[in-house]
C-alpha cells in the first residue's frame, strides 16, 4: 500500500505569537510537526507494517518546513515530499488542491492520513476538501482505526456519551486526533536515519492548481490575557462564600 | 435584510439550548430565519424555535432509506434544501456533527467555510475565529456559492425575538456513492452532559490524584447543573477519559463559568477554555501561572476548597 500522511509545519503550541503587519505573525519561533499529525503518522506506520508498502510524508510550507518533514520521518515514514510556497498561510481550498495534485502525480494513494486540524489556523476542513478533490470518502476526529478487505472502520467521539462507528471504502482520508494511538517519540537512531531518507522538493507553483480563493484572512489580532484576578482571602469557608456571592451578584453567571 | 438558514441540532424531540446563540447571531439586525432539521418531524420543533425568530422550520430528508447513516447524503440534501428556498448562508453549532456536515457541504460545493467561530457579520460576509489556540483572533472573509459558518457553543449571548412560525418538509432528490456508512452508534463511556455545550465546567488537574477523586468535582458540578472536565495530565495519568479533556488536543469549551481545580494554567490548556466568560482558579500553589490569567482565585487545597464550595452552593 502507498499511504500518504499530510503533515503541517506549525509554530510550537507553547510559543508566543506576535502579530505583524495586520494579518501575519513573527516566524522567529520554534516550529514543530502539527500535534494532530503525529497520530496520523503513527497510524499510517502501523497500517504499512501490517499490510506492507510505504509511508510518504507530504508537507506544504516554506522551505524551512524541511525540519518538520525530517521530524515527521523520524516518527515514521519512508520518504517525503516538500511542496514549497512563500505564503505564511495557504487557505484550505488551495492547500487541498495542491496536496491532491502532488499525491496524484506521485502515484496516487491507497490511504491518506492527516491530523484533524492544524494547530495554527485551525481550519478543520482540509481533510474534507482533499477527499472531495480525490473522490474519496472522509472521516475526521478519528480515535479508532482498523483496515481489512479494502474497507476502513473508524470510530469518532460524537459527544453526549456516544461514539460513531463508520465504514469507508478505501482509498479514503482519515483525520486523526488524540486517542487514536500513543505517540512514539523518536530516539536518536530514528532521527539520524530520517536525515538520510529521500525528500522530493518542488515549488507549489509547478503543480499549477486553480484555487478559487474562498477564504481571505482579513486581519489577525492579538488576544490580551486576562489580568488583575480577584484573589479571595480568609478561611476556606469565607473564601468560598465570597466566591459564590461574586459569581451570583457581580459576574452573574450563577442563578 | 436577508434570509438566513440555521441547521438546528436536536436532542431527540427538543431543540438543544446551545442553538439559541446561533439563531441570535443569524438574526443580526432583523434577518429572516429559516431553520433546517434533519430527518425529523418539523412541527415538533416549532415551539422551541419561534421564540428565537425562526419563521419557518424545514425537515430535510431524502428518499434513501439509510439517510441517517450517510453524512454525505445529508450534506447534499441540505445543499438542495437551501437552494430550494433561495438561501445562500447557513449557520450552525460548531459541534462534532455540525462541523462535519458543514465541511462536507463546503467540500462538495467549493464554498467558503469557517468553523469554531466566535463571531459573524452576515452583512460583511465575515467571521471571527481563534487562530493559534486563542492567542490571536482572525477575521475571515468567505466567498463562493455558499457562506457556511459554525459557531462555538456559548460564544454568542442568546436573546429572544418571538415570531410566527410554519413547518414544512423537503425531500431532496439526491444520491450517494455509498462509500461511507455509519455502521453503529455506541456508548463511549464518556459523560452524558456534552462538555462543549455545558454552561458550567469544573475541571481537575494532576493533583486530583485518582479516578475516584473526580467524584468531589462531580458533586460540585452537579450543584450548578454543570459538567466535569480534565487536564491533559489528568487524562494521560488515567484519571479521566479523553472525552473529558479540555485543551489544545481535547475539547474546546466556552462556558459561562469555568472552575479550574489544581490546574497550572498552561498555554495548551487555555487554548481550550480561554473564551469562557468567567474563569475561577483553585490551586494550593500561590505562584501557579493560572492566577495571572483568571478572574477569581482561591489559594488552597482543592480537597478542602471544592467540597466547601459545593456546600456553599447548596446553601
Amino acid at each position: 500500500m502507498r499511504v500518504y500522511v499530510c503533515v503541517k509545519h506549525v509554530p510550537d503550541t507553547a510559543a508566543n505569537i506576535k502579530v505583524v503587519g495586520g494579518s501575519g505573525f513573527d516566524e522567529s519561533v520554534k516550529f514543530i510537526v502539527n500535534p494532530y499529525d503525529e497520530y496520523a503518522i503513527g497510524e499510517a506506520s502501523k497500517l504499512v507494517k501490517a499490510e506492507g508498502g510505504e509511508v510518504v510524508i507530504v508537507t506544504l510550507g516554506k522551505a524551512s518546513a524541511m525540519t518538520t518533514v525530517r521530524a515527521a520521518l523520524a516518527i515514521g515514514g519512508d520518504r517525503g515530499i516538500l511542496i514549497k510556497t512563500d505564503k505564511q498561510f495557504v487557505e484550505s481550498d488551495e492547500t487541498a488542491l495542491i496536496l491532491a495534485k502532488a499525491i496524484e502525480e506521485d502515484g496516487g494513494a491507497d490511504m491518506i492520513f492527516a491530523g484533524k486540524q492544524a494547530a495554527d489556523s485551525e481550519g478543520m476542513q482540509t481533510c474534507y476538501r482533499l477527499a472531495a478533490n480525490l473522490g474519496m470518502p472522509v472521516a475526521t476526529e478519528v480515535i479508532g482505526f482498523s483496515y481489512a478487505d479494502g474497507k476502513a472502520i473508524v470510530e469518532r467521539e460524537i459527544g453526549g456519551g456516544e461514539r460513531e462507528v463508520i465504514e469507508m471504502t478505501a482509498p479514503c482520508v482519515v483525520g486523526a486526533t488524540k486517542g487514536l494511538n500513543e505517540v512514539k517519540y523518536p530516539k536518536l537512531p530514528d532521527i539520524m536515519k530520517a536525515k538520510k531518507k529521500p525528500v522530493n522538493e518542488m515549488d507549489a507553483g509547478s503543480l499549477k492548481v486553480d484555487a478559487l480563493g474562498l477564504v481571505e484572512l482579513v486581519s489577525l489580532e492579538q488576544v490580551p490575557e486576562r489580568s488583575n484576578a480577584k484573589m479571595l482571602e480568609g478561611s476556606v469557608t469565607e473564601a468560598v462564600d465570597t466566591l459564590v456571592k461574586l459569581l451570583r451578584d457581580e459576574a452573574k453567571v450563577l442563578d | 435584510m436577508a434570509r438566513i438558514g440555521v441547521l438546528i441540532e436536536t436532542n431527540e424531540k427538543s431543540v438543544k439550548p446551545a442553538n439559541f446563540g446561533v439563531l441570535t447571531a443569524a438574526r443580526g439586525e432583523g434577518n429572516e430565519i429559516y431553520a433546517f432539521v434533519l430527518e425529523a418531524d418539523a412541527a415538533a420543533f416549532q415551539d422551541g424555535l419561534k421564540a428565537y425568530g425562526v419563521s419557518k422550520v424545514i425537515a430535510v430528508g431524502a428518499s434513501d432509506g439509510d439517510f441517517s447513516k450517510k453524512p454525505d447524503l445529508q450534506a447534499a440534501a441540505l445543499v438542495a434544501a437551501m437552494k430550494n428556498v433561495e438561501i445562500t448562508a447557513l449557520l450552525t453549532l460548531s459541534s462534532t456533527r455540525g462541523k462535519d456536515l458543514l465541511a462536507r457541504m463546503a467540500a462538495a460545493t467549493h464554498s467558503g467555510l469557517a468553523l469554531d467561530c466566535i463571531g459573524v457579520d452576515l452583512d460583511a460576509g465575515t467571521c471571527v475565529k481563534p487562530y493559534f489556540a486563542g492567542k490571536t483572533e482572525a477575521t475571515l472573509k468567505l466567498s463562493g456559492d455558499l457562506f457556511l459558518c459554525a459557531i462555538r457553543p456559548n460564544a454568542i449571548e442568546e436573546t429572544e425575538a418571538p415570531c410566527d412560525i410554519t413547518a414544512e418538509t423537503f425531500t431532496a432528490d439526491v444520491t450517494d456513492d455509498g462509500k461511507l456508512v455509519i455502521k453503529e452508534v455506541k456508548a463511549s463511556g464518556s459523560a452524558k452532559v456534552d462538555l462543549s455545550e455545558a454552561n458550567v465546567i469544573v475541571t481537575g488537574g494532576r493533583p486530583i490524584g485518582s479516578k475516584e477523586n473526580f467524584s468531589i468535582l462531580e458533586e460540585c458540578a452537579n450543584a450548578m447543573g454543570g459538567a466535569v472536565g480534565a487536564s491533559r495530565v489528568a487524562v494521560d495519568s488515567g484519571f479521566a477519559s479523553h472525552a473529558m479533556q479540555v485543551g489544545q488536543t481535547g475539547k474546546i469549551v466556552s462556558p459561562k463559568l469555568y472552575i479550574g481545580c489544581g490546574l497550572s494554567g498552561s498555554v495548551q490548556h487555555f487554548a481550550g477554555m480561554k473564551t469562557s466568560k468567567v474563569i475561577v482558579a483553585i490551586n494550593n500553589d500561590k505562584d501557579a501561572p493560572i492566577f495571572t490569567k483568571c478572574d477569581y482565585g482561591i489559594v488552597g487545597d482543592l480537597f478542602e476548597v471544592v467540597p466547601a464550595l459545593t456546600a456553599a452552593l447548596k446553601k
